[in-house]
């Protein structure tokens, strides 16, 4: 149980990361500890106790073995978070060429 | 026939990647390219739709792996309606780009970005898998952060910054709950898991994180109110095709469609989780209305009016009886031609500042509001009528209250925003006849949206459209009744 308490919290850092940071670098980098606190959760609800891999040899069948689904999604949700974090920062380096700045209150020219 | 399903995926992936191959030999490849394959997958949503007539669902397994472990696409009338509603409009949007783009350097991105939107569309729409739903969910999210980008001023880097980062953090909500789900079923098919769900008994508290973490994640990318300021901010600065996609599509599909099947479909609608999207839909129709009120910019205007009547939208869901979600439905049509109508529109009017006075933009431009507003002749009226007198039949005579009352603000504001588009004179400037006019394919886009606003109530008439929208209705009323038709097609 600590260590899903541990992912929550580790969830609610990039969280605060993105809500409370000022700088653009910051905000991203927040959002990619928050993806990684969900890739963690995911890993941690395949794994079971005393288990073995996921792997048949031959007609052996598998017992006791770690769900293998989560692992298939993680790797697609690290691919996914690469391209975001990818869009996110080439955004943020139009947005400091444009306004000379990372500052996310002095990029306030969207009002209303 | 259900083989055919895949290529709703697979030819404007496809298309996303030939364009930027031949776009740079030439220029032209790059719109005949997007428009032969929005097309073609236009033609075939019309052609599944038909073909489910009899049977009501298409079931494929991608790969031939049995149902809960490979995954499924599912074609059922619900989706089959919101595929015809975003292919047609997509392929309206597609034409009209061919003159407006032309402006813009590198073209040929915004046709492959566009490509890439409509692969995430129909994604979201025909799958049945909950997981794969939200990788389509990225892809389309993805690519329309680049395109929100794709202005040449600074504010248009400052909005997709905004909207990217909001609606990432939404979609993190949206996969968190999916990992807490698979922790208590250990399924990922949509439709086993509402099996798991009604059979098996579970911790209720799981489910209920899981709703709240939904309601967050697709609420902002539709727009409902708390989760609402990326929206006018990031329609105020970029191409207008792009608000046109993103309102009229993407808040639907992302957000309405993915919500409703989830809520709908698989938890089965409880009673608190209505009255949650019941305070959420007033909130945004008064919200969006008051505020759409105050705007001097017409792009910022149209966002809010979006939000108000995504609002009407979710009122009809909320209720929740089957002319509440006939009225919604028909919501979702409506609003989506109309509003891309408008956005089409705003986008000429930019371009040429004389177009007031032609008869084909401010024409259309009218019937557009009109129909948003619920003027009677189009189709908007029929569908927040049959809204308001669901509410009055189900005994929520405030809320038709305020429906109305909203309505009336509505056209208030339409009214402000369009006199002086319309009747304002124009000083005729020689030697800039050239120019002013307007390219054919932008003319013709905005007809063909406006006459679908003005016949869309048709589809109350008993006709094939009508028998889609009862079939789509039946399919949402008959909650997880979907799990028994979708696991029953396969045998």
């Amino acid at each position: 149980m600590s260590t899903y308490m541990l992912c929550l919290i580790l969830f609610c850092v990039g969280l605060y990361c993105v809500l409370r940071k000022r700088n653009l670098i910051k905000i991203i980098i927040g959002i990619g500890i928050m993806e990684y606190a969900v890739n963690l959760f995911l890993v941690l609800i395949g794994y079971r106790t005393q288990s073995v891999s996921p792997i048949c040899v031959g007609n052996q069948a598998a017992v006791n073995m770690v769900d293998p689904l989560p692992q298939a999604m993680v790797l697609t949700l690290i691919v996914l978070g690469l391209s975001t974090t990818l869009v996110l920062i080439a955004i943020a380096i139009r947005i400091y060429e444009k306004y000379g700045t990372f500052d996310i209150t002095k990029i306030n020219r969207l009002k209303g | 026939m259900a083989g055919s399903i895949q290529y709703l995926i697979i030819v404007p992936l496809a298309a996303a990647f030939l364009i930027p191959l031949f776009a740079k030999k030439a220029r032209a490849m790059s719109w005949v390219l997007a428009q032969t394959g929005v097309f073609i997958i236009t033609v075939l949503s019309f052609m599944i739709a038909l073909s489910i007539r009899g049977k009501g669902v298409l079931v494929y397994n991608v790969g031939h792996w049995p149902v809960p472990s490979g995954i499924s696409l599912v074609v059922d009338s619900l989706s089959a309606f919101i595929l015809i509603i975003a292919n047609f409009v997509m392929l309206v949007i597609v034409i009209y780009s061919n003159g407006y783009i032309k402006k813009y350097s590198d073209t040929w991105k915004h046709y492959s970005l566009l490509m890439l939107v409509v692969t995430g569309v129909n994604g979201v729409l025909v799958t049945g898998d909950i997981f794969n739903m939200y990788v389509f969910l990225e892809i389309a999210s993805i690519a329309i952060y680049a395109l929100f980008a794709f202005g040449r001023r600074k504010e248009s880097f400052e909005a997709a910054f905004k909207y990217a980062v909001m609606s990432t953090v939404a979609s993190i909500f949206i996969l968190l709950g999916i990992a807490v789900l698979y922790s208590r079923v250990s399924t990922l098919n949509m439709a086993d898991i509402a099996l798991v769900l009604s059979t098996r008994e579970l911790n209720g508290g799981a489910i209920k994180f899981v709703t709240v973490l939904f309601l967050m994640g697709f609420g902002l990318k539709s727009a409902l109110v708390p989760f609402h300021t990326w929206l006018p901010d990031a329609y105020s600065e970029s191409p207008a095709t792009v608000p046109a996609i993103s309102s009229g599509i993407l808040i639907k599909v992302l957000g309405v469609y993915a919500l409703c099947r989830i809520l709908f479909n698989v938890f089965g609608m409880q009673p608190a989780v209505s009255h949650i999207l019941l305070a959420l839909a007033v909130m945004s129709m008064v919200l969006g209305g008051v505020m759409a009120f105050g705007q001097k910019n017409i792009r910022r205007l149209l966002g809010y009016s979006s939000i108000s009547q995504i609002g009407y939208i979710f009122l009809g869901l909320g209720i929740g009886t089957k002319l509440a979600l006939v009225g919604s439905l028909l919501h979702i049509l409506n609003h989506s031609v109309a509003k891309s109508l408008l956005f089409l529109n705003v986008g000429t009017l930019e371009d040429h500042s004389n177009v007031a006075r032609r008869p084909v933009n401010s024409f259309t431009a009218l019937v557009g509001s009109m129909s948003i507003c619920g003027v009677p002749p189009t189709g908007g009226f029929w569908s927040k009528l049959i809204i308001i007198l669901a509410c009055i039949e189900a005994g929520h005579i405030v809320l038709a209250l305020v429906a109305v009352a909203v309505g009336v603000l509505t056209l208030a504001y339409y009214f402000r925003a369009l006199t002086p588009l319309l009747f304002r004179q124009v000083r005729h400037q020689e030697g800039h006849e050239k120019e002013n006019t307007i390219p054919f394919s932008m003319g013709i886009a905005v007809v063909i949206l406006a006459v679908i606003s003005v016949i869309s109530g048709v589809a109350l008439l008993p006709n094939a459209a009508n028998e889609l929208l009862i079939g789509a209705v039946n399919v949402l009323s008959g909650g997880v009744g979907y799990a028994s038709i979708v696991l029953g097609a396969l045998v």
